[in-house]
């Protein structure tokens, strides 16, 4: 079977159907589970924070800078300032 | 104890409600009570490959919306006694399918029935979700093709985040099915080989299915390769996947239709 086809000079494309696949998933894979963990994180900032102060659900936002070696995370909350209400922890 | 199994696939067209009909009527065909539901609300197909299209009067809709009583849905196979079809609407439109309808069906479903098998829509829509909301294991439909397998993979991921067991923090059980395989073509490297599919997916092999006629000439007549060709490749590569799913250990094999010289010269490798 290798014989004839390496007479025919056609490269088998089932290993190239595998790699694409390969490297692709990984991709998709981790960008996937990246935007449940920023939701997740989201979601969590939020209750901790407005256990103290009251703030609106839009202003928080979460980001995640995927670097090679290590990644950063930030967080930028925003409240108002007048009238924030404080709460003593539980 | 009843089982829900969700047949899925994400993408179209790899061979969902064929298996669904195929391991419904092998399970049946032992003697356990079977019903397998189709939730492709507005393009139902499940009824045409069960050959009981003209027998639907009423459906997995008018039961979720409780307009009528399950058992006047449920539509009994005229060849497999144990084995029941609940259709799905064809008129209605898929956001008829309510949540709380569905689960009620299914608890109702379960004390009737030892097995109850889900046959999913494509995509990952609300019909799909739906579908496999409330099962307690998955059969992931896959072709040996790029497309195939991607999209798979992507319904694996959602098996484990959005069913009801993966949000309880449970496990929900997961088998591949490998359908429209060619041997002989993987052996040429000219497909995908079993071992790359499982490689890149990593669920555990529930069977794998030989490109067969036999499958369209069973969608022809409106009967199940397990029912119409029961001496068929295909139908044999059903009948293993259906014991597997009961918890049987079986060898795995690629059951082939060709007894020639081909077939004792290279043989026939398990995955």
């Amino acid at each position: 079977m290798r014989f004839f086809s390496f007479l025919a000079r056609q490269r088998d494309s089932a290993p190239v159907a595998r790699e694409r696949l390969q490297i692709l998933l990984e991709y998709e894979r981790r960008i996937v589970s990246q935007s449940d963990l920023v939701a997740i994180l989201r979601q969590e900032i939020l209750a901790v924070v407005t256990r103290h102060v009251s703030v609106d659900a839009d202003k928080v936002q979460v980001k995640i800078d995927r670097g090679v070696k290590v990644s950063t995370l930030a967080v930028d909350v925003e409240f108002p300032n007048a009238g924030a209400k404080v709460n003593a922890p539980a | 104890m009843a089982k829900v199994i969700v047949v899925t696939s994400g993408k179209g067209g790899v061979g969902k409600t064929t298996s669904t009909a195929a391991l419904g009527a092998a399970l049946a065909q032992s003697g356990q009570r079977v019903v397998v539901i189709d939730f492709d609300v507005g393009l139902r197909n499940l009824d045409l490959v069960m050959g009981a299209e003209r027998r639907v009067v009423y459906d997995l809709i008018n039961v979720v919306q409780g307009a009528v009583k399950l058992p006047q849905a449920l539509i009994r196979d005229k060849r497999v006694e144990t084995l029941y079809l609940l259709p799905a609407s064809q008129t209605r439109d898929k956001d008829a399918l309510t949540e709380d309808g569905v689960a009620r069906v299914i608890a109702e479903l379960r004390e009737k029935f030892d097995w109850i098998l889900c046959d999913s829509p494509a995509g990952i829509e609300r019909g799909a979700t739906l579908a496999m909301r409330h099962a307690d294991a998955a059969v992931v439909v896959t072709n040996p093709e790029v497309s195939s397998v991607r999209d798979s993979d992507r319904i694996i991921g959602l098996l484990d985040s959005k069913t009801e067991k993966a949000e309880k923090g449970e496990r929900i059980e997961k088998h591949l099915l490998i359908a429209r395989y060619d041997e002989a073509r993987a052996a040429r490297g000219e497909m995908l080989k079993i071992e790359d599919v499982l490689e890149i997916l990593a669920i555990p092999l529930l069977g794998i299915i030989p490109e067969s006629q036999d499958v369209l000439r069973a969608s022809n007549l409106g009967s199940p390769v397990t029912i119409s060709s029961i001496e068929s490749a295909a139908a044999r590569a059903y009948q293993a996947a259906a014991l597997r799913l009961c918890g049987e250990q079986i060898e795995m094999t690629i059951p082939s239709d060709r007894k020639g010289l081909f077939n004792r010269l290279f043989g026939r490798r398990a995955a």
